[in-house]
């Protein structure tokens, strides 16, 4: 039997297609200004990808913030359970998730069989979000995707958590001529150890899966393991893991 | 009526105007909602009309209207000398930035939303009444009684912070300064029988608002957890014997709902148990938010709910004295976080929550409420040993963050697995 799951983030919309618990597709798109259109578009362009169509599929789960906005779903399902569920697949030994999305960060505390024990969220602001590293990008005149390239290097510090107060932060250490790269992995440091100090209200750690779109960052990656003092493991595919944990869901139910 | 008040009838109108629109949809379109709460609409429906009319004609016969914030000021002795008791609501965004005229922006809303309220003038009860009775239950109300001060007389009472022999001496000289003031206020002297029956009219009340919340422990619980919310929202103002006579008759269908099963959730419904800071009216945004993801509340153990009834005043003082001490005794037994020590408090949410069959306790923090914040690490020690889930809330009464706090409390009630 055939199972989907799609996840409609602030960013990105993912669509991951299941068959007998492997995956047959995963498709990620833009979100652009309709949720509503960009589940439709990724789901349907999965299904095209796996060579199937709608009527093959058993069951589909939808999680993500636009997960309301997507009218044939069988069930909804939050991001936290589904990023449990999705780094389970992939890690089963590991039982904490980190997942920086666009709009939020959190830690998910989960038990073996990636049920969610436990979980904590940023408040409303922005601080150690995507967009939070996308705003700095842009202020250091970046593109996200040019962050990857950037090699290692002391990080710089950076005291505030707050946006505006960091990026205003970014300039000075430009006008004092400090290194691009360091200036970035100072911003992956102070990041790390907000989310590390988040995640240690929750208990004792195993082992870390980190997913979401800024995982896919290495400097980042490091970041957060000196920050955990612990290795992280990140999936292949990051950023699918949402729409992954739902196709398992849809499966599950 | 409305000019004598002094009110802003412009910021007022412009206040209650989301009003009726929220309230139908969060109230009136409760499916299967019992009929009970009828007379509850209405008061809301009016909230601005009749009681405030009562009011008015109250004070025109020489009576005093008496407002407060807090379930510790003793209802009783105004009464026993012919006052009103009015409980002030603050849980409105719409004053706060009038309050933050006057108050650091970091500071718990309700202080905020309640001194906005006056500096407003869009709230009629603040304005028809004579003087606020303020406590020294936190420090940001503590230091807001002094600003308040300036637009309205004040009286403040001091809580003590402990329980020992020389707290309880210093809340009764408290409690008798109050009945003093009240005496010099009023022109009405208290006597024992006076104050016999007022105490008799507020237990009364709590044993109703008690028997209402008994109704809650059945599964389908017979009422949604707003509504409840509402009712106790409205025992700071209503008439307290009109109100007492309501609740008992909504109780009475409540308990042949009960014996025949029917419900406002369905049976099985995951089961809430809130407890935290205060929610003053109109504060209806958690409530909204877990009762619209399939979950009902249950029990608040808040300010707004069993702190506010649980505790009664002993009827068999036959001196004023010691009707006095059992007034003072009362607020001692109320478990609030601004005692130090305060275990009675985790002792009680862990039996609530046997009570009342909850599934999960969401703990609910105004922003910037330091006693109740810092208490929680207590609180989850305790609920966590005992395998019960709990989630911490903390929010304010603007709309901003309800998409992020319907994400919290889904995944919360996800992790229930009912
Ligand atoms: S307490 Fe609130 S609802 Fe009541 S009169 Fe004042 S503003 Fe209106
Ligand atoms: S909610 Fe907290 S900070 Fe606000 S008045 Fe009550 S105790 Fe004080």
């Amino acid at each position: 039997m055939i199972y989907a799951g799609i996840d409609v983030g602030s960013v990105a919309a993912k669509a991951v297609i299941l068959s007998n618990g492997k995956i047959l597709s995963r498709v990620i798109q833009p979100t652009g200004w309709s949720p509503g259109e960009a589940g439709k578009a990724v789901f349907e362009a999965a299904l095209a990808e796996a060579k199937i169509t709608r009527q093959d599929v058993t069951r589909i789960v939808g999680t993500g913030y636009g997960r309301v906005a997507l009218d044939f779903l069988d069930r909804a399902v939050t991001e936290i359970t589904c990023h449990a569920l999705g780094a389970n697949y992939f890690f089963p030994a590991n039982n904490l998730v980190i997942d920086i999305g666009g709009q939020d960060s959190k830690a998910i505390l989960i038990n073996k069989d990636g049920k969610v024990l436990n979980f904590i969220m940023n408040d409303k602001c922005a601080a150690g979000t995507g967009r939070f590293i996308q705003v700095i990008a842009m202020t250091l005149g970046l593109e996200l995707d040019r962050l990857k390239e950037l090699p290692p290097a002391k990080p710089a510090t950076i005291n505030s958590m707050c946006t505006v107060f960091a990026e205003s932060e970014v300039v000075s250490l430009l006008t004092q001529n400090v290194p691009k790269e360091r200036i970035v992995s100072g911003l992956y440091r102070s990041i790390a150890r907000r989310t590390a100090a988040m995640a240690a209200s929750l208990g004792s750690v195993r082992g870390v899966t980190f997913t979401g779109g800024v995982a896919r960052i290495p400097g980042m990656q490091e970041a957060l393991s000196d920050a955990l003092g612990c290795p992280v493991n990140v999936p292949d595919n990051p950023q699918i893991i949402g729409a992954l944990g739902a196709a398992i869901l849809a499966k599950n139910d | 009526m409305w000019k004598d008040l002094g009110m802003d009838l412009e910021k007022h109108d412009e206040f209650l105007a989301p009003v009726p629109e929220v309230y139908g949809k969060l109230f009136m379109a409760q499916e299967n909602r019992p009929k009970g709460m009828g007379y509850f609409d209405f008061v809301v429906g009016d909230i601005h009309g009749i009681r405030v009319k009562e009011l008015v004609d109250h004070k025109a016969n020489g009576g005093k209207v008496v407002a407060s914030f807090c379930v510790f000021v003793p209802d009783e002795i105004i009464t026993a000398a012919g006052g009103v008791s009015i409980g002030l609501c603050a849980g409105a965004q719409f004053p706060v930035p009038t309050g933050e005229q006057v108050l650091p922006r970091n500071l718990c809303p309700l202080i905020k939303s309640s001194v906005g309220f006056k500096l407003d003038r869009i709230c009629p009860y603040f304005q028809v009444a004579d003087f606020v009775v303020g406590e020294t239950t936190c420090d940001g109300k503590k230091k807001a009684w002094e600003i308040l001060d300036e637009f309205i007389p004040t009286h403040v009472m001091e809580l003590p912070q402990r329980r020992a022999e020389a707290d309880k001496a210093l809340w009764m000289e408290e409690i008798r300064r109050f009945k003093e003031k009240m005496e010099k206020e009023s022109g009405v002297a208290i006597t024992a029988q006076k104050l016999a029956a007022s105490i008799k009219i507020a237990n009364e009340k709590r044993a109703a608002l008690q028997r209402l919340y008994n109704c809650r422990k059945a599964d389908p619980a017979p009422i949604s957890g707003k509504d409840v919310l509402l009712i106790s929202e409205l025992a700071f103002f209503d008439d307290p014997k009109r109100f007492t006579q309501q609740v008992n008759a909504l109780c009475d269908e409540l308990e042949t709902r009960i014996v025949r099963g029917e419900g406002i959730a369905e049976k099985g419904a995951p089961r809430i148990l809130i407890t935290g800071s205060p929610m003053p009216i109109p504060s209806w945004k958690l409530h909204a938010i877990i009762e619209g993801s399939g979950a009902v509340v249950v029990c608040e153990e808040t300010c707004t709910g069993t702190r506010y009834f649980e505790t009664t005043v002993r009827e068999d003082g036959a001196t004023l004295d010691e009707q006095l001490a059992a007034i003072s005794e009362r607020a001692l037994n109320i478990n609030c976080a601004c005692y130090t020590p305060n275990n009675g408090r985790i002792e009680d949410i862990l039996r609530l929550v046997k009570e009342y069959n909850a599934d999960g306790v969401v703990y609910y923090n105004l922003a910037f409420c330091q006693p109740y914040s810092i208490e929680y690490r207590k609180v989850e020690k305790a609920l966590q040993e005992a395998g019960i889930p709990v989630i911490k809330i903390e929010s304010d009464f603007s709309e901003e963050d309800t998409g992020q706090l319907q994400t919290r409390i889904e995944a919360f009630l996800e992790m229930l697995d009912k």
